[in-house]
């Protein structure tokens, strides 16, 4: 169905445009004022300033490995989040756990962990579907560097920024 | 011979345009964008000195360093001529603004002519020339839509400045603009008449004609310098970047300072008619007469006046280009035609019958 | 300041010979709007400040814009192809050797270089300006001629209406 935009009559001081130039200078002026005089401030300095203690508890930032309270790593290298990773940035080399081990009975850790954080899209599968709870998205987000090789995260920087993650694997609990 | 002239005048020249007008060019860049950034409720460039305002040397070095890409389509010449032939008659109208009284018994304005007005629109209207070839020499579509649109545009435009300027030439019997600017110092601004003869039934009937005038030449100067609520030959919603699409590194940089030259000059021909060029209101500190002796600080003071009331101005070209949305093509060319034509001659009409019934 | 004269001179008629030479008739026309900055120059040279600044308002800053505005319309390349008829050349040579000729003659009649051109007594004070004696002129004077050439701009301005609303039959 067509729509018939109906245009508004104007009257003829209206048509002088210099009414509707002086309403909108106002506009323009009370916020160009309000700024310059520091009355209302709506950005950061990015740098020096920072939004981090407000960041959700939701935040998706970089992905990290977590380890538990007996400083175990939680991770098992069952790969799931290799295989569910849409842009393939994780890379993961499993190797078996010596049976004389105190945790021999995990069978399975990771021999290299490596995401790439250039390809990373931080959308968070990896976090869902680990049956470990074992990687977290943790709330850093000014991930930086010089080169290609600078940008991958390899096994020790990701406990690095994961940390120790107390509580037992409960992914299904709202506590989680 | 006269090498004492062409001495003051270099130093004049190499001053006043070199050492003000081009960094006031660089400076307005600066201001646009701070200003627009409040209005925005943004923040704008702070980071390269103080308060940002050295921002304009770094993306001078920024353009200069780029890559200079001529594409392989073009017609090389007209397309290296184009970004000069827009600099160039901005800067060269700012050879007959008086800038300031006068210091050390040297007249501060680079030519001294009685056609003034006329002169600067006739440089001015050579500025149409860089942005046609510009569209032309592209050979493309985007940018030859945007160079056709200058033309008429600027055609249109040029006749509604003129006709607005008429009244007020009238009204001071004079094309100099020395004299136009002493005639306010002396007797009122065009739209501040509150002291010497301006304060007078003469001048405050003279005043209705004025604004008319002032409202059409101002808006006649948006469309002649391409500024918003008229940058249809840029427009960058129908025409990419208009005719400076296909130009990159400092030829782009040139015309984007050539507009913005082009409204620092526009600005100064509006405050030396209409706003009193370097006078201070109520008549302080007016010389007696246009040879009369003035110290040097009342000369310093004078300029200062008339970079202030031009920044001023440029600050309100600012603001109007960050308030007004875009006028579509055919509302402009009516808007020019069918209103302001006929408002300029309507108003030099008006002029003359109330000079004729008052005199 | 006689090297000055030299310069602009030559910057008309280089100006004018690139008008003739240039197949591109947008280089053409950028060769005219030259010469007539060259010849604007030499006007203002002659102290005729008006009449000099008229010739680039006028001529170079709003008719070449519109001679400008058409031709980048049309199709330069077939402009340029464009093969001219030995009739049109021997034309034109023919036209170009009588104007020479005309010139010659009355060059030699006329007492160019020898003749004494009286002093120009120089004006001063107010209402002397090259503005306002011709406006004077122009109002006084030639009051009648002005008026005629209003009106007859003024019949084909309404004749040029007229035409282009005409619808085609």
């Amino acid at each position: 169905m067509a729509i018939v935009v109906k245009r508004p009559k104007l009257k003829w001081w209206e048509q002088l445009y210099i009414p509707g130039i002086i309403s909108g200078m106002r506009v323009t002026l009370g916020h160009f004022i309000k700024i310059v005089s520091g009355k209302k401030k709506v950005t950061m300095q990015y740098p020096e300033e920072k939004w981090d203690e407000h960041l959700p508890e939701h935040y998706r930032g970089a992905p990290a490995l977590v380890k538990d309270e007996q400083d175990r790593e939680r991770c098992v290298a069952c790969q799931l989040c290799e295989f569910i990773c849409p842009p393939r940035a994780i890379t993961i080399k499993p190797e078996e756990i010596p049976s004389d081990d105190k945790w021999a009975k995990v069978e399975k850790r990771p021999k290299a962990f490596d995401i790439d954080m250039i390809r990373c899209i931080y959308c968070g599968l990896c976090e869902e579907v680990c049956p470990e709870q074992a990687i977290y998205l943790r709330k850093d987000y000014a991930i930086t560097g010089t080169s290609r090789e600078e940008m991958v995260h390899d096994k020790d920087r990701l406990y690095e920024i994961g940390g120790v993650r107390v509580g037992l694997v409960n992914k299904w609990n709202e506590l989680k | 011979m006269d090498w004492q002239i062409i001495i003051a005048a270099s130093i004049k020249v190499v001053v006043f345009v070199f050492l003000v007008t081009l960094p006031l060019v660089a400076m307005s860049v600066w201001a646009e964008r701070r200003v627009s950034a409040a209005i925005q409720d943004r923040v704008g460039p702070n980071r390269v000195g103080p308060a940002g305002l050295l921002q304009a040397v770094a993306d001078g070095i920024k353009f200069l360093l780029k890559e200079d890409f001529t594409p392989n389509h073009v017609r090389k010449g007209y397309f290296w001529l184009a970004p000069a032939l827009v600099m160039v008659p901005a800067l060269m109208t700012s050879a007959v603004l008086p800038f300031g009284s006068s210091l050390f018994g040297e007249k501060m304005v680079i030519a001294d002519l009685d056609v003034g007005p006329l002169f600067v629109f006739a440089v001015a209207s050579l500025s149409v020339y860089g942005i046609v070839l510009a569209g032309w020499a592209s050979n493309s579509k985007y940018p030859f839509l945007g160079g056709v649109r200058s033309t008429s545009q600027m055609i249109s435009y040029e006749i509604s400045l003129g006709l607005s300027v008429v009244p007020l030439i009238m009204i001071y019997g004079e094309l100099n603009l020395s004299s136009i600017v002493l005639y306010q110092a002396q007797n009122g601004w065009a739209l501040l008449p509150l002291w010497g003869d301006g304060l007078s039934l003469k001048g405050f009937l003279l005043f209705i004609p004025i604004l008319i005038s002032f409202v059409v030449f101002m808006t006649s100067m948006f469309a002649e310098t391409n500024r918003l609520p008229f940058d249809l030959p840029e427009c960058e919603t129908e025409l990419v970047a208009g005719y400076h699409t296909e130009y990159s590194s400092m030829k782009f940089a040139l015309f984007f300072l050539g507009e913005y030259a082009a409204m620092i000059i526009g600005s100064g021909l509006a405050v030396t008619l209409f706003l009193g060029g370097w006078s201070l209101p109520f008549g302080w500190l007016t010389p007696e007469s246009a040879d009369a002796v003035v110290p040097w600080w009342h000369g310093l003071i004078h300029i200062g006046t008339f970079f202030a009331k031009v920044i001023l101005l440029i600050l309100f070209f600012i603001v109007i280009r960050w308030t007004l949305p875009r006028f579509r093509y055919d509302q402009l060319m009516r808007l020019g035609w069918v209103f302001f034509f006929e408002i300029a001659l309507f108003n030099v009409v008006l002029t003359a019958l109330l000079m004729w019934w008052l005199a | 300041m006689t090297f000055l004269f030299y310069i602009f001179a030559a910057l008309a008629l280089v100006g004018g010979i690139g008008v003739v030479v240039n197949r591109n008739p947008v280089s053409a026309a950028f060769a005219m709007i030259l010469s007539f900055l060259g010849l604007a120059a030499l006007f203002i040279q002659l102290d005729a400040y008006l009449v000099g600044v008229l010739q680039i308002l006028v001529y170079a800053g709003a008719i070449m814009v519109l001679f400008i505005f058409i031709i980048m319309l049309l199709d330069v390349q077939a402009e340029e192809k464009r093969r001219f008829p030995l009739f049109n050349i021997l034309g034109a040579g023919g036209v170009a050797v009588a104007f020479g000729a005309l010139l010659l003659v009355i060059l030699k009649r006329s007492e160019v270089g020898t003749a004494s051109i009286p002093p120009i007594e120089p004006l001063e004070g107010p209402g002397t300006s090259d503005v306002h004696r011709i406006g004077e002129l122009l109002f006084s004077q030639y009051w009648f001629p002005i008026q005629v050439v209003g009106v007859l701009l003024l019949v084909a301005t309404i004749g040029v209406v007229v035409l282009s609303k005409k619808e085609l039959k």
